[in-house]
């Protein structure tokens, strides 16, 4: 339940920064830039500003008013529901059972077995059918608990008023041009990884996974044959 | 089987009732408590609500972030304005020794108080950013008296929860609430990095908020008014932002 109300803000977090990111593709380092100052990088798009140098000949549409409004109410959603996710996670010893790699698989050697298997095409044994390999986990606990918390981070950090209350949070940053720059790189991170992600379930059989991640039941390899 | 189901519905009877029972007390109190932003309505309303509420609670009194002379930034930008209005030419030609500000509503003492007046008051300084909601920003020195000394001289009534901002230029018009309004570095702005504010930057009268961003300053102000609800301006949405699709609360 959670992971779906996740999927939709996710979806509406990153189409809405998308059009914000068109009123201004310069990134900066630092505390202050602008039109009038060099960029860190520039994203090969037109902009909806003419204020932008760009290199293209037109404007695009300005989509920033709604979608500066969607994009605060789906990060309310995704942040809600991930305190709900993280507390039950906590109670049901969900991250501890199910993300934390299990000591045995605490070592390269581990790490190394997943893609020695993936490369031979190896088809899932009777445990991995029911859980997540080395692999997984490193990849979802890294997503959980490291670029989640920081794409928030990073994007209240560019809040004045936030920052008016707790100036560490972006002076730790570099200031508030870095807070932007970084934060439009772990939302990257975050596609990368929801590309990798739905690759993986279109993989390993899109039905049965959406069987299992929808009702939780999952159909052993030796019932399918 | 059904026993089971029994208790699962009155469970979760008694859960939604709580709930409901919950969200009518929640609005109460942020009704009571002024956390409803006026552009409440629609389908952003619920996180809207939730960003000002929050914001409300967190950032009543902290200060924006000053920084040290040698941060000024060397290339302030200033998105242009539309061209200037007949009434705006008239005044630059006369080099604005004719501007007036308006003071009214819910004052006591109502004002029309000239650039030399709004002078006389104490005269403060900040070094802070100008964050613009298109991502860009810029560090400056602003020069001006707070907006409380002028709200103070004139007599604000108790009642007032609110000050909207006018420009000379017609349809540009901001609100603010008194958190804001009775904010320290909340400036009626005259001056820019040591001299006078230039025309492009707002000049020769700027409301600065700097807690919120850039939009919420209006430029070229002629009138303030003090008011105990927003509903009577524009569309009842607060200013011209929501009104074109921005949020009213901008320190996001």
């Amino acid at each position: 339940m959670t992971h779906w109300i996740t999927v939709i803000s996710f979806f509406a977090l990153l189409i809405t920064g998308a059009e914000i990111v068109i009123s201004h593709p310069r990134f900066y380092w630092g505390e202050t830039g602008n039109s009038g100052t060099p960029a860190l990088f520039t994203l090969p798009i037109p902009a909806s500003r003419d204020t932008v140098p760009t290199g293209y000949g037109y404007v695009m549409p300005d989509q920033n008013g709604w979608s500066r409004y969607l994009h605060f109410e789906a990060a309310w959603v995704l942040v809600l529901t991930g305190l709900v996710y993280a507390v039950a996670g906590l109670c049901t010893a969900h991250f501890s059972k199910n993300l934390l790699p299990p000591p045995a698989d605490r070592r390269w050697r581990a790490f190394r077995d997943v893609f020695a298997k993936t490369l031979r095409r190896a088809p899932p044994d009777e445990a991995e059918s029911y859980s997540y390999n080395a692999v997984q986990r490193i990849a979802y606990l890294l997503v959980i608990f490291v670029l989640f918390p920081l794409v928030i981070w990073t994007g209240l950090a560019l809040s004045p008023a936030f920052d008016s209350a707790v100036p560490a949070a972006v002076n730790v940053l570099g200031g508030r041009q870095s807070a932007r720059t970084l934060h439009f790189f772990v939302s990257g991170f975050l596609v990368f990884f929801l590309v990798v992600h739905v690759a993986m379930i279109f993989v390993s059989g899109f039905w049965s996974r959406m069987r299992a991640m929808i009702t939780g039941r999952v159909v052993r390899p030796s019932e399918r044959t | 089987m059904s026993n089971i189901s029994r208790r699962k519905l009155i469970t979760t009877g008694l859960a939604a009732t709580a709930g409901v029972a919950g969200l009518a007390t929640a609005s109460h109190l942020a009704r009571r408590y002024g956390l409803i932003p006026p552009d409440h309505g629609g389908i952003y309303g619920p996180g809207e609500t939730l960003t000002y509420a929050a914001q409300r609670l967190l950032t009543k009194h902290s200060l924006a972030r000053e920084f040290p002379r040698s941060m000024i930034s060397k290339v302030p930008f200033a998105n242009p304005t539309a061209p200037p209005s007949e009434d705006f030419k008239r005044h630059q030609a006369t080099d604005f020794s004719d501007w007036r500000l308006a003071v009214d509503g819910m004052v006591a003492r109502p004002a029309s108080l000239s650039l030399s007046d709004l002078k006389g008051f104490p005269v403060h300084n900040q070094i802070t950013e100008v964050t613009c909601e298109e991502g860009w920003s810029y560090v400056a020195e602003w020069i001006g008296t707070p907006l409380v000394n002028v709200l103070n001289a004139v007599g604000i009534l108790p009642q007032a929860r609110y000050i909207v901002y006018f420009s000379i230029e017609p349809d540009w018009w901001e609100s603010i609430d008194m958190a804001d309004a009775l904010h320290p570095q909340t400036f009626l702005t005259l001056g820019m990095n040591d001299g006078d504010l230039p025309v492009s930057f707002g000049g020769p009268l700027r409301l600065r908020v700097p807690r919120q961003l850039g939009y919420k300053s209006v430029k070229y102000i002629t009138r303030i008014t003090a008011t105990d609800s927003l509903k009577r301006f524009g569309k009842g949405l607060g200013s011209a932002s929501p009104e074109g699709g921005y949020a009213w609360y901008a320190g996001i």
